[in-house]
């Protein structure tokens, strides 16, 4: 009877997947705060006048985009070694995945930059304002509700992704499964309680995503 | 080592591990199309049995990890008495996972189909399996074809976790490779570049020339 459910292991290792819950939050929010920025970067690189730049930033954003994460994560953690950069799990973690999610964030911002009307660039050309000026208080602000959408569903998939850190051991909830798993010859109940989990943060937050964004629009008036 | 002397070397190895990868990528991607259309057509149903099932599967995959539910169909399902090794557990995971993105695309595309289309087909008094099948599925096709490209290659990326159930893929053998040989930006730099050529210059031009077959098909080309 291998497959009964069994309730008292089920609460002997709810505290300890609760643990690593919380890791798996904190390299979502690491990641994805990594993510943010540097997606910005990436996006507003390709718009320089300078083509050499745009067209490698371009390669750059596909290449990270058409190739899977968990080779991204080996390549990050076991290269540096061989050239003499030791990173812990969790900086090596952070890197690759923060850096595998920027480039979908770019092409995010991307679409909203190019979604704000040619004539919003042109009045501002006509009011004199610096660059810098025009997208502060110009076009990012009009940029940023259509890109809200796509920012909240990869906020979901970087968490959805943080099992796949497990593979250069950092403790986040598969790692802690697997762990629990070999210590005790179960696995029906620690893999199951793992779906549970996603499930019970990853549809909320979804739906959570959704009035964001339409209180969003609602305050701006589209 | 120079690059050239790690290709001649373990060239076979990686070349292996490359068949298994696109073997697994076509098998996962027939199951994802297969289950994707089911779902969709499903979500859509009268009957509120159907319709719970498609949306219960739809929310479970797209709601939880991939890696999470490989793991779970290959040690946990066992339990239930459903044994898959570990090759079809790969695909058959990664096709559900996809299979559930792909879902909601077509449930898209139906509906996107113009609303005189199904109209029409009313008026010549067709029935809904043929208005499906005749009218409606083929144009939602087209609609379609351009996000699938992108999935696809999702998809392509998923089939990479396999190589953790020990199934011998591409990533499964670039990880003997560094381990036993320490060589880790030749061996996973390789097979980064092969799954970029798979990725951008096979799934993307071939999707791409569907689009221009299927629409010509339709005569919009």
């Amino acid at each position: 009877m291998r497959f009964e459910w069994d309730w008292d292991f089920t609460l002997e290792i709810l505290p300890r997947l609760l643990v690593a819950t919380g890791n798996t939050l904190l390299a979502a929010g690491t990641g994805y705060a990594i993510a943010v920025v540097l997606g910005l970067v990436f996006a507003l690189a390709q718009r320089t006048p300078w083509r050499v730049l745009t067209v490698v930033v371009r390669e750059i954003v596909e290449f990270i985009r058409s190739t899977p994460l968990v080779l991204q994560i080996f390549f990050v953690f076991y290269v540096g070694p061989q050239f003499g950069i030791r990173l812990s799990p969790w900086t090596a973690g952070m890197i690759a995945i923060g850096l595998h999610y920027s480039a979908y964030l770019s092409e995010v911002y991307r679409g909203g930059i190019e979604s704000v009307p040619k004539g919003q660039w042109e009045a501002c050309r006509a009011l004199n304002m610096s660059t810098r000026d025009t997208y502060v208080r110009i076009v990012i602000p009009q940029a940023l509700p259509p890109s809200i959408a796509g920012m909240g569903n990869y906020l979901v998939g970087i968490f959805k992704d943080t099992p796949m850190l497990s593979v250069i051991g950092v403790a986040e909830l598969l790692h802690t499964a697997n762990a629990i798993g070999s210590e005790n010859y179960r696995f029906l109940e620690p893999y199951t309680l793992v779906g549970v989990i996603f499930l019970a943060i990853s549809l909320p937050a979804a739906g959570f995503v959704r009035l964001f964004e339409a209180r969003v629009r609602r305050k701006l008036g589209l | 080592m120079s690059l050239w002397e790690f290709l001649e070397t373990y060239g076979p190895l990686i070349a292996s591990g490359t068949y298994v990868t696109i073997v697994q990528f076509l098998l996962a991607a027939a199951v994802a199309v297969v289950v994707a259309l089911a779902a969709g057509l499903g979500k859509r149903s009268r009957n509120p049995l159907i319709r719970g099932l498609a949306v219960v599967y739809i929310e479970v995959f797209r709601g939880t990890s991939l890696l999470v539910q490989l793991f779970w169909i290959f040690y946990v399902l066992p339990l239930f008495g459903i044994s898959l090794d570990k090759f079809t557990a790969g695909f058959v995971s990664v096709g559900l996972n996809v299979g559930s993105y792909g879902a909601e695309i077509v449930r898209g595309a139906i509906q996107a189909v113009p609303k005189g289309q199904w109209e029409a087909a009313y008026a010549l008094s067709m029935s809904p399996a043929k208005r499906m099948r005749r009218i409606i599925l083929p144009q939602a096709l087209v609609l379609m074809l351009p996000p699938w490209g992108n999935l696809l290659i999702e998809l392509l990326k998923g089939t990479a976790l396999v190589a953790l159930i020990s199934v011998t893929d591409l990533m499964f053998q670039t990880r003997q490779i560094n381990a036993s040989t320490f060589l880790s930006a030749q061996a996973f730099g390789t097979a980064l570049i092969v799954y970029y050529i798979l990725a951008r210059f096979i799934i993307t031009p071939v999707m791409r020339w569907l689009e221009r077959v299927m629409a010509r098909r339709l005569g919009r080309a």
